[in-house]
């Protein structure tokens, strides 16, 4: 009866998983496919605690409870406090934490298992081997480590601690000698047996190739190396699910796990860049050097006087939000502009580029948090034959996605790369703090474009100072 | 080679199990408009988080003199309880943003 209930919990479980995330995939259904899934886990968690077949422990109990209470309180105040820019690398960290959980859950099976092995020997018992529980241990370890090292380096990236790139000489070749090492180090385990201090340097290994994989990886591309963590967590989930032939497990983890490969492909494709060039790649840095297109034509630079009456006797003006915006947190005084604009009669969109910001999908969120309509952010194959009709583009602190090299120079690292196609619009005024190269390393010809003025300054300032001086007209 | 067909025979079921979730996986997630994407990458990740199952699992059945496999038991539920509940908060914390105003 109870064994009963409890597979119907993982049932409602899985369904739960499948209906909310095919729910989030919309936006008016998503907050509520959101919750559908929460519940589901919820209805997944208090069905394992009450109705699992168990020896009565208290110590045990109370230490469940004691662990979930701690991280329900940790996780909720975390999660209810992030400023919105710190998303991403709260996202990574608590990935991370599924994937050490994952983790955890083998060292304890392997402990158990090499303890069951001794006993049998030493009642003279030969045991045999079962290959398909050992292969979801050892998977589940080795995956859940890599998943939770990975995350936190990329934790570190995002949040600024490790800002550079970190290769070692021949690094590739580094990283592939340690994962056949990882792997084949699993594998020898298996076959050959081992103890409990193997296990341990597995899963030193296991991290240590984490930390390798991660530590090449400019920061820009900190969301694709998430989205495919995130897809190794759900694996690593789903080889326990194997082990326990738990469904909920199960599905929830493979359904990350695919979802989690395509969106992965997805975002690459977004940038025109296989993921192999992401996780291999040398992107900026060698490259950058050899496109070296002649420049012609010099830069000019616009007083906020006279982009303030530009704006202000606009028809209508596209706003190209970049990181550069989300970083100097100038959100809300880009809303501000927006109503004060429009309070004038001039039309404001903004542009969204697919990879904008940290994250696919990272700059709507931003935007949302200081109010601007869902409806004003446009996606770049919506915007791009409006640019023709618009009279200013104001491209705040983007700058790769805005660079006509990637239509016209076939020797530029971005070539190929889909573009926002301000240089159509009359006037283009790029706020950027200084003439430092974009995230690819290279330099943009649409500032060098006469129809193209810099509006120099961090964004929140000068942004501040332009609605200052609109207000005065 | 004998063990193999075995392993395949024995485990079938869960073998055609995993590859339709594949394929469920690749469907729910076909389509989505990009501005969803960082709320669906942060949903999934709460939803990996039901990996805290197999942690309270292997909890209940720790041998309680174990004292180091306690410990480590007790980790792995917090750290599965933080993936779960700041994953499906956070989420709904960016998709709140998305409202219709």
């Amino acid at each position: 009866m109870k064994q009963s209930i409890l597979e119907i919990c993982y049932l409602i479980g899985s369904v739960t998983f499948i209906v909310g995330l095919k729910m989030m995939g919309n936006a008016k259904t998503a907050r509520k496919g959101n919750l559908i899934g929460a519940v589901g886990m919820t209805i997944a968690i208090l069905g394992t605690i009450f109705l699992v077949e168990h020896a009565f422990n208290p110590l045990i109990l109370s230490l469940i409870f004691g662990a979930i209470g701690l991280g329900t309180v940790v996780g909720w105040m975390t999660a209810k406090k992030v400023q919105m820019t710190k998303m991403p690398e709260l996202v990574s960290m608590f990935n991370g934490m599924g994937g050490a959980c994952a983790a955890l859950i083998s060292l304890i099976e392997l402990k158990h298992h090499y303890h069951t092995l001794e006993d049998a020997a030493r009642d003279g018992i030969q045991l045999p081997t079962q290959y398909g529980t050992l292969i979801a241990i050892f998977l589940g370890l080795i995956i859940g480590s890599i998943s939770f090292s990975g995350s936190i380096i990329a934790y570190l990236k995002l949040n600024g601690t490790m800002n550079k790139p970190i290769r070692l000489p021949q690094y590739n070749i580094i990283n592939l000698l340690v994962m056949i090492a990882t792997f084949g180090f699993g594998a020898y385990l298996m076959f050959a047996g081992g103890n409990m201090i193997m296990a341990y340097g597995l899963f030193a290994l296991a991290l240590l190739y984490g930390i390798l994989f991660t530590i090449p990886i400019g920061g820009a591309d900190m969301p694709v190396v998430i989205s495919l963590l995130n897809s190794f967590t759900g694996l690593a989930a789903a080889f326990g699910g194997f082990l326990y032939d738990n469904k909920a497990m199960l599905t929830g983890g493979i359904l990350v796990g695919s979802a989690g490969t395509l969106l992965t492909l997805i975002m690459c494709k977004a940038m025109n860049r296989p993921l192999s060039n992401v996780i291999f790649g040398a992107f900026g840095g060698s490259n950058a050097a050899a496109s070296n297109t002649d420049v012609k034509g010099s830069i000019k630079d616009i007083q906020v006087s006279d982009l303030a009456v530009l704006m202000n006797y606009s028809k209508k003006v596209v706003i190209v939000p970049g990181y550069g915006l989300a970083v100097a947190q100038a959100q809300h005084i880009i809303k501000e502009l927006e109503n004060l604009l429009e309070e004038r009669g001039v039309e404001v969109k903004y542009a969204i580029h697919p990879v904008a910001g940290r994250m696919p999908g990272h700059m709507n969120v931003l935007l949302a948090e200081s109010n601007v309509s869902y409806d004003k952010l446009v996606e770049m194959d919506e915007i791009n034959p409006e640019f023709e009709q618009t009279d200013v583009v104001l491209i705040v602190g983007a700058n790769d996605v805005v660079n006509p090299a990637a239509k016209t120079d076939p020797s530029s690292p971005i070539y190929g790369m889909p573009i926002l196609e301000v240089d159509k619009a009359k006037n283009v005024i790029v706020n950027k703090r200084s003439m430092n190269a974009g995230y690819a390393g290279i330099d943009n010809l649409l500032f060098y474009d006469s129809k193209c003025s810099m509006f120099f300054g961090d964004a929140k300032k000068a942004l501040t100072e332009l609605v200052a001086e609109i207000k005065t007209l | 080679m004998e063990s193999i067909f075995n392993f395949f025979v024995v485990h079938r079921e869960i073998i055609y199990f995993i590859i339709l979730s594949v394929f469920v996986g690749i469907e729910v997630i076909g389509g989505v408009p990009t501005v969803l994407h960082t709320p669906l990458m942060s949903g999934a990740n709460a939803i990996h988080g039901v990996v805290i199952v197999g942690a309270i699992y292997v909890m209940l059945h720790i041998n309680p003199d174990d004292y180091l496999a306690l410990i480590l038991g007790f980790l792995a539920v917090l750290l599965g309880t933080l993936n779960v509940v700041g994953g499906f908060v956070v989420t709904d914390r960016m998709l709140e943003m998305f409202k219709k105003k």
